[in-house]
């Protein structure tokens, strides 16, 4: 291609080569020049003579990528070299999941029994007493179980009435600057990371209650939970048709019958699943526990005294090498949990959107 | 009546939120200042010392290890969330095979930190620990961290590549555009920015990431100066040293906090700012 220009640029500034000096109409010898040097291509794209020809050579000048020039093959096995990449991708972002899921069960399944259920954690002395004697480790995560759901009972009770009825503020009174302010702050809310809001509830509530306790717990949970619930919230509002309201004021409701009774139960589906989402993003949660639940070694229902949580065990398991074989089944069963809350959550999701 | 009680609690509860998070921030902004006013802001920031016998404390290596594991995790993540979002929002469109990839994409994002540490200590760290020393570090815990993050990334990005006017590909494709050709010269440019706030979404996820991390960076405070060294995040350091922190210590472990706070408050508004940016101009 280059000497292609090589031969229009001497063509047209000096003529000084000796078969185009005698030529009279150089012109069309360059032309002709260039359709040898390039044979067969010019003649297929350009049937109707020299004009079109020249034209082609100075769209080849250097420096341009020959982007749309190059033969369509190349093109068409580069689309298909992406879409393949894509793919595979794809497929190798869907593996960690499965792998996951299986050396937690491959590991899991020999302590993943009634045990589990309805022990309390072992003490690290009975955990080397039955390795050293060959046994399965006694006990299960009883005191673990216990705790989640208190601390995460009254986190839920705490965080899905306020976020709802703030989704409702939002949904309603949206382009207030209030409104404004706390659409913001919600986002902010949900941006910080859980360890923030561990130490935040330390500073408002472990230090003046004076000491590590479940409702601490309750409450960094329900500071997390919060945003999602107010946005899915105010999400599935504004989704309903306007006229479901302004059919429920005109019967002579007054708004908040109608906001509780037409508006709220039509949501429902979308809370419901925003609810759900929330609780299994936060039934994992270990950091914000650490400082403000702490763990116990026994059941413990009381509010006001350290409780141990799923996975606060699952944290202690992994630092005591004696408690290691129970870390695998109680982090099966912590997964296999959330997993189902959030299928569970999807499938009501996609069912309500079909109706 | 009824109405008027109604209405003054939606009003209240919304009151309660912008007083929880005027609490956050005071709480956090005066439990830190016993630090900053001893050691001074900018000295705090830029002192690479934690040294708990001369009370001396500072957070740059913290903040160092933060910005350096999240920056690879992300760099890690976006070839797969990439390529993830391009199979839902556009190769697979609205077909069965890409609910069934999205979803197993949002299960990822439901698997609770700790369990993921987990797998990168005892799946992940043997791989990486051939290489000489144990394998924790800066390399296992951002790879972890990039798993972990895919799903924020992907699951936005997508919808903004599939909202792409379709009659802006028909052009495209009319005038013999190959599908790679759309993507890359169609759907990127419309979808550029909805992408990128996105990806700094999920890169504030990254910055604020406790459990995994403290499971796989090593916690040595120093400086890292090296993919596979040892160090430290602002969140690990708070998880792993608030237990037994006291005094200045603790006022330091605050101060850090509050930074962590603001760094993942300024990345979330500028991701905020650009979706709205982005949605206002579509609609």
């Amino acid at each position: 291609m280059r000497h292609t220009l090589e031969v229009l640029n001497q063509d047209t500034s000096q003529p000084c080569d000796r078969s185009q000096r005698y030529n009279p109409t150089d012109r069309k010898v360059t032309t002709q020049q260039i359709v040898m040097l390039r044979p067969g291509r010019s003649q297929r794209y350009d049937p109707t003579g020299r004009n079109a020809t020249t034209q082609q050579v100075v769209t080849l000048r250097p420096g341009k990528p020959q982007r749309y020039d190059s033969s369509r093959n190349s093109r068409r096995i580069k689309d298909r070299l992406f879409f393949y990449l894509v793919c595979c991708c794809t497929f190798l972002t869907l593996i960690p999941l499965f792998l996951i899921l299986w050396e937690l069960i491959q590991k899991g399944y020999r302590q993943f029994n009634l045990g589990l259920f309805t022990q309390v954690a072992p003490t690290s002395m009975e955990a080397m007493l039955a390795r050293i004697s060959g046994d399965a480790l006694p006990g299960g995560i009883l005191n673990g179980i216990t705790g989640t759901l208190l601390i995460l009972f009254v986190a839920i009770l705490a965080a899905i009435p306020l976020g709802i009825w703030v989704g409702i503020y939002l949904a309603e009174k949206g382009e207030r600057p209030l409104a404004r302010l706390v659409r913001n702050l919600a986002d902010l809310l949900q941006g910080i990371p859980s360890i923030v809001t561990g130490i935040i509830v330390y500073i408002w509530v472990v230090r003046p209650m004076g000491g590590y306790s479940a409702l601490a717990g309750s409450v960094a949970l329900a500071v997390m939970m919060l945003p999602m619930v107010i946005r899915s919230t105010e999400e599935s509002l504004k989704m309903l048709p306007a006229s479901l309201k302004e059919a429920g004021l005109s019967l002579g409701g007054s708004y908040a019958s109608v906001m509780l009774r037409v508006l709220l139960p039509s949501a429902f589906s979308g809370l419901f699943t925003g609810s759900l989402i929330a609780i299994s993003r936060v039934m994992g949660e270990t950091a914000p526990l650490l400082v403000t639940a702490l763990g116990a070694a026994a059941i413990n229902w009381d509010l006001s005294r350290p409780t141990s949580s799923v996975s606060l065990l699952i944290w202690e398991f992994y630092n005591d090498p004696n408690l290691a074989p129970l870390v695998w089944s109680s982090s099966l069963l912590l997964l296999l949990i959330i997993l189902c809350i959030n299928l569970s959550a999807k499938s009501i999701a996609t069912k309500w959107k079909t109706q | 009546m009824k109405d008027r009680i109604f209405r003054a609690t939606l009003f209240l509860a919304a009151g309660l939120i912008v007083l929880l998070t005027a609490g956050i921030v005071y709480g956090l902004v005066s439990q830190s200042m016993d630090a900053l006013t001893h050691f001074g802001p900018l000295h705090f920031i830029t002192s690479p010392a934690w040294d708990s016998r001369s009370d001396d404390y500072g957070a740059l290596s913290f903040i160092a290890g933060t910005l350096l594991t999240a920056v690879l995790a992300l760099a890690f993540c976006i070839p797969f969330s990439f390529s993830a979002s391009l199979f839902n929002g556009e190769y697979f469109r609205g077909r069965k095979i890409a609910t069934v990839v999205g979803s197993i994409v949002d299960l990822l994002a439901g698997v609770p930190s700790i369990v993921f540490g987990l797998w990168g200590f005892y799946t992940l760290r043997p791989l990486l620990a051939g290489a000489g020393g144990q394998g924790f570090g800066i390399l296992l815990a951002s790879i972890v961290l990039a798993i972990m993050i895919i799903p924020y990334a992907s699951s936005l990005s997508a919808e903004f590549i599939a909202m792409t006017p379709s009659e802006l590909k028909e052009g495209a494709y009319s005038l013999g555009a190959t599908r790679m050709e759309v993507v890359r010269y169609v759907s990127l440019p419309v979808a550029g920015s909805g992408i990128l706030a996105s990806y700094m979404l999920a890169f504030g996820r990254a910055l604020g990431e406790t459990m995994a991390v403290t499971m796989l960076i090593g916690n040595t405070n120093n400086l890292p100066h090296g993919l596979t060294d040892t160090g430290n995040t602002m969140a690990s350091i708070i998880a792993n040293q608030f237990g037994e922190a006291g005094g200045l210590k603790l006022s330091s472990l605050m101060a850090i906090g509050l930074l962590l706070f603001l760094l993942t408050a300024t990345i979330n508004f500028l991701s905020k700012y650009i979706l709205k940016c982005v949605t206002l101009s579509k609609s």
